[in-house]
């Protein structure tokens, strides 16, 4: 798999969590997931997207560790790559 | 409502698919499902020339369907046959029903490890594994519906048949925990707990005493069954989530 940008992961990140509730626009790496109202159920979601498109495995633990999207956004390239 | 005014079209772009569809109740759902319209999977283990002859009415009525062989206790069937049945429908899974089932009747002091762990691999870990593959799509397609063929055991006792009443009971929890987990998904996950039906399964089950007990004083059909959840999986059925519709002459009542 060729290497995944940062900023790709970024936009893939806030377009997933955008269809969840929040407004892209109020998305930014520093917010948390408490904030922008998003859920376990919406992580859970994020994780199958992140997975299928980057073949990046995101468990439970993993996943209870994120508080803010950029934190998402850092793990998910790190994997990525 | 704006809701209403824009009513999306049905069946949406998916297929539906049945797990243990090719006979008794299983191929009713099938066949009910292709006249409203669903390209349908029919899942089978043992029987290729039943599940074959429930293709072939689909397709001579008109609709779509392919069979898919799989053991629901397998664990790595889930994904092959969800796999498949895309691949050859063309759509994904948005409507599920997990219709497989086994009985291997004992009375609990002699009820064996065998017959135990067969009875809740197929009738509840099968249902289960079915779902959490169905659900990655349904989610993501904010529509899905998923049906479970529980049984007038889960609510009722029914001596010699403790295996079963567990893994049924476990379904009927089951699906009612997840459809609250994803209701805001526009995923609806529901029961049909049919009673005594007419079937290969329970042939040697329905004799006089058995009818006397039965209000309606008669085996059910599978068409009765079949119309349930072919409710369950329409358009109309989109508010009715976590619910355990019985179909069973009163039995249950």
């Amino acid at each position: 798999m060729s290497a995944v940008t940062k900023e790709q992961v970024q936009e893939r990140v806030v377009e997933a969590l955008a269809s969840f509730g929040p407004d892209a626009a109020d998305i930014a790496p520093e917010s948390t997931f408490e904030e922008l109202d998003i859920d376990s159920l919406d992580l859970v979601e994020l994780a199958q997207i992140v997975e299928d498109e980057y073949g990046v495995v995101l468990k439970g633990e993993d996943m209870k560790e994120l508080k803010t999207v950029g934190e998402a956004v850092d793990l998910i390239t790190e994997r990525a790559n | 409502m704006s809701e209403l005014g824009s009513a999306p079209a049905w069946p949406p772009a998916g297929c539906a698919l049945v797990t243990g569809g090719s006979r008794g109740i299983g191929a009713a759902i099938a066949r009910a499902l292709a006249q409203e319209g669903w390209p349908v999977a029919v899942n089978y283990n043992g029987s290729a020339q039943a599940a074959a002859e429930v293709v072939s009415a689909i397709e001579a009525a008109g609709g779509r369907a392919v069979a898919l062989q799989g053991d629901v206790a397998d664990p790595q069937v889930p994904e092959l046959v969800f796999a498949q049945a895309e691949e050859r429908l063309g759509v994904p899974v948005l409507a599920l029903v997990n219709n497989a089932g086994i009985t291997r009747d004992n009375l609990a002091p002699s009820l064996t490890d065998e017959e135990w762990d067969a009875v809740i691999a197929t009738n509840l870990t099968g249902a289960f594994r079915f779902t959490r593959r169905a659900l990655k799509g349904m989610m993501r397609a904010r529509v899905g519906r998923i049906v479970n063929i529980a049984s007038v055991s889960a609510l009722r006792a029914n001596p010699g048949q403790a295996n079963y009443a567990a893994a049924k009971a476990g379904l009927v929890q089951f699906t009612r925990t997840v459809a609250v987990e994803v209701a805001r998904r526009g995923v609806t996950v529901n029961a049909v707990a049919p009673g005594f039906i007419a079937t290969d399964m329970t042939s040697e089950l329905i004799g006089p005493d058995l009818l006397a007990a039965i209000p309606a004083r008669r085996a059910g059909n599978v068409e009765e069954v079949a119309a349930c959840v072919r409710f369950l999986v329409s358009r109309q059925a989109s508010y009715v989530t976590g619910a355990v519709l019985t179909v069973d002459g009163g039995l249950g009542a």
